[in-house]
């Protein structure tokens, strides 16, 4: 394999890929990168056995041919080339190493051979549509604060990705338990009747790396094991996680009927002071309502205390509900309206939580007793 | 030098190795005797006193306490320890020692009842009792002398002879002015032992003692220090606190002060219980996840009724096993929320079972829960699992037929299917 590639395309490509490589592999090839020169491209692939992204940029190949070589050192060493130069890269004489030369640095990297390198087989699948970048990226953004971390229940250990009967939506769910996320986004033609989904947490995570500044269609195409993302030159193909996604819909309470509304941001300032004193491992702050007006307080066991009173618009019976103070600014962190609504019914059941701004997000927060 | 008799509890300021009073030679005597308020309490060859208690057949005999077959001693009676066998020794190697010696089933629940009266005699002299096990305990008497009307010395001796009267087992009690010293000279006189360690001769006792004595050194850094040139307790000294700090990490502070007989440490009736487990020897090595299930359930069951008793809950559930060829492993995972349900400590426990069983023999299941709350705040359920409370409430009516009717009235299933049965 011999090429010669500009350092910019050659970082970007690298930039992409190289996350999913673990620091850390029990299979010594799985730290490496597959390169691959042909066609006048190179096409860059990277995986870690549960995610596979391949990756093709413009490159002048002199001599076709396919190698694997370490992908953070390659990282490393093109991001520290200057500015606007060029890489010429071939494999040596021996097919041992990547010789790697750009003005007057040389580098020579070990490699393995290109056959190694494990290739995550696709298999067919049975729905595919097109996305929406911006539709993926406000999915994965409102949702990915609610996944759970939790090894025992590994089936909420990603967003559900979903098309619910009867809706015409396309629609992203994440619960850990103590809060849960609903995101509907339009449903794309071919999305209908799809497999509800798990697409596990690195996999949203290096998704919305990919897409962070790209503005057309992501093609989505799915089956009950494997989902594939394919935009630009990219494409992630990730496994799904193996486990039902528990039906959520019921423990989203329809009848809440005490609402208070009140101004995201001064909501989230508040609860962020009041915070402030409450314990490391609870983080329990206290709201009480009575009509037109929010305490929100907190107390620790060390016998430090916070309480700060404002002007919310609530109607209903006086309530005081206790909830974990980062659990509450997670959620209003996602609200892009002016106002956020809390409908509750009482101080141990599920309070639902809306945007005024967004009619199409909802989130739900299991109380905590205070 | 002062002196206390204990057997009479007659008190005198001078005196050697005989009581004025009664001419026993059972006395206490030392320079600091009236000085010294933090003892450590340890009950003599436990489980195996408590069986000859209960039989007096079994008096002046060689018992152990423990399984037959596979099992390991977990207590000896001092007869058999005339043998050369201590508890933790295989069971098999010690009847090899003493083929006569009589063996015993352990009964938890008879030894967790004598515990708890002999815990009740000492808190009946100060609130300040740290339970550390089922039969050993530190006592803080500081301040006591005008309550019991004499030294904490007086107090402990009247305190053992109580606990001989009234519970019928004997206890060796060590006393000094620190928790770790009291501890180590409980040990320097039993059985029916009274040892005490001042401040006068705490260095010069502690120079020449293995470094092993220390508490917090096991197996594993006694071996470093060792192979450091640290064999006895003295040569610490050697060393600064950050010396020893930089060496062998945090451990290291507390190395630097006991080498000097220093252990700021108060005797807490509240410290926490750090975790709650059970485990059995199995009687046959075992590979099969099928056979092994029902062995594990039984014990998540024990764990969690030893939770339900102290009314605690844990959220990281532990599981053990030792392969037929002693390499121990241990797997945890955590849970979303603390538990004291044998349901959801057995699923977690299985989950982490499943991933182990690759055809490796076992020879010994255990199943821990740690990372403990308050009952209060377990299984209340959230999102997702919204049954949990229910699942907790059931468990509680089965305890309640248990309660009534006896442990056998009411089982799962699962507790029967194969393999081997041990009750």
């Amino acid at each position: 394999m011999k090429l010669t590639i500009e350092r910019a395309d050659l970082l970007r490509s690298l930039g992409h890929v190289q996350s999913v490589v673990e620091r850390r592999t029990t299979i010594p090839i799985l730290s490496n990168v597959r390169l691959e020169a042909g066609d006048g491209r190179l096409a860059v692939t990277a995986t870690d056995m549960d995610i596979a992204v391949v990756e093709t940029v413009a490159a002048e190949a002199t001599q076709d041919g396919a190698t694997t070589a370490p992908a953070h050192m390659l990282y490393d060493i093109v991001r520290k080339l200057p500015e606007g130069a060029q890489v010429d890269a071939e494999t040596g004489d021996d097919g041992g190493h990547l010789v790697l030369r750009s003005g007057q640095a040389e580098f020579s990297l070990p490699c393995q051979p290109a056959e190694e390198f494990p290739v995550m087989a696709e298999g067919e699948f049975s729905h595919s549509f097109a996305l929406p970048a911006a539709s993926l990226r406000r999915l994965i953004d409102k949702a990915r604060f609610a996944i759970s971390t939790e090894e025992t229940r590994y089936y909420l250990n990603g967003i559900y990705l979903h098309a619910p009967d009867g809706e015409a939506v396309l629609r992203a769910a994440a619960t850990d338990g103590h809060r849960l996320s609903r995101i509907d986004v339009p449903l794309p033609d071919g999305a209908a009747g799809m497999p509800g989904v798990i697409v596990p947490r690195k996999t949203v995570g290096e998704m919305r790396k990919l897409i962070d500044e790209y503005d057309g269609d992501v093609d989505v195409s799915l089956s009950e094991s494997k989902v594939r993302f394919a935009f630009d030159q990219v494409v992630l193909t990730s496994k799904l996680i193996d486990g039902t996604f528990p039906d959520y819909s019921r423990v989203i309470p329809a009848d809440n009927d005490k609402v208070m509304e009140i101004d995201g941001k001064v909501f989230a300032e508040v609860v962020d002071r009041v915070a402030t004193i409450s314990t490391e491992k609870t983080r329990s702050v206290k709201l009480s309502l009575s009509k037109g007006q929010l305490v929100v307080s907190a107390n620790s066991p060390d016998s430090a205390s916070a309480i700060e009173e404002l002007a919310v618009d609530y109607d209903s019976a006086a309530l005081e509900i206790g909830f974990n103070a980062r659990y509450l600014l997670d959620v209003a962190g996602q609200v892009d309206g002016e106002r956020i609504l809390f409908a509750m019914a009482d101080s141990a059941s599920p309070t639902v939580v809306r945007d005024s701004g967004d009619a199409d997000a909802l989130y739900v927060l299991m109380p905590m007793r205070v | 030098m002062p002196l206390i008799c204990r057997d009479c509890f007659f008190t005198d300021d001078l005196g050697e190795s005989e009581c004025p009073a009664c001419g026993s030679r059972r006395v206490v005597a030392h320079a600091e005797l009236g000085r010294l308020a933090i003892a450590h309490l340890d009950c003599d060859a436990f489980y195996a006193a408590v069986e000859q208690r209960d039989d007096p057949s079994l008096a002046g005999k060689p018992v152990l306490v423990g399984g037959r077959h596979r099992g390991v001693v977990a207590a000896c009676s001092y007869e058999a320890r005339r043998f050369g066998i201590h508890s933790a020794m295989p069971m098999f190697k010690a009847l090899k020692l003493c083929p006569d010696a009589v063996v015993i089933r352990p009964d938890t629940a008879k030894y967790a009842e004598v515990g708890r009266d002999v815990r009740a005699l000492m808190r009946a002299v100060t609130p300040l009792v740290e339970p550390i096990s089922i039969d050993e305990a530190f006592l803080d008497l500081a301040g006591t002398e005008r309550v019991h009307g004499g030294a904490p010395a007086r107090t402990l001796a009247r305190l053992a002879r109580r606990i001989e009267d009234e519970v019928r087992i004997t206890v060796s009690i060590g006393l000094s002015y620190n928790k770790f010293l009291a501890k180590v000279a409980s040990n320097l006189d039993k059985p029916r032992g009274f040892a005490v360690i001042g401040r006068g001769e705490a260095r010069s006792f502690l120079k020449n003692r293995p470094v092993g004595l220390l508490w917090g050194v096991g197996t594993q850094l006694r071996k470093r220090l060792e192979a450091d040139g640290i064999a006895a307790i003295g040569q610490l000294r050697a060393y600064s606190e950050a010396e020893l700090v930089a060496r062998y990490g945090k451990i290291g502070h507390r190395l630097a002060r006991f080498a000097l007989g220093e252990d700021d440490r108060a005797v807490d009736p509240d410290a926490p219980r750090k975790s709650v487990s059970a485990e059995i020897t199995l009687d046959a090595d075992r590979a099969d996840a099928g056979a092994l299930k029902p062995v594990l359930w039984r014990l998540c069951e024990k764990v969690a009724r030893r939770l339900k008793a102290d009314r605690l809950a844990g959220r990281t559930v532990t599981l053990k096993l030792k392969t037929a060829g002693f390499r121990l492993r241990t797997r945890s995972r955590s849970l979303g929320e603390p538990t004291r349900t044998a349901e959801t400590i057995f699923q977690t426990a299985v989950a982490l079972l499943m991933r182990e069983a690759d055809g490796t023999m076992f020879r010994l299941i255990g199943v821990g829960v740690s990372n403990l709350a308050a009952a209060d705040d377990a299984d209340a359920g959230d999102l997702v699992d919204r049954i949990a409370p229910r699942r907790a409430r059931i468990e509680d009516a089965i305890d309640a037929v248990r309660d009534r009717f006896g442990d056998d009235a009411i089982a799962k299933g699962r507790g029967l299917a194969g393999g081997p049965q041990r009750r």
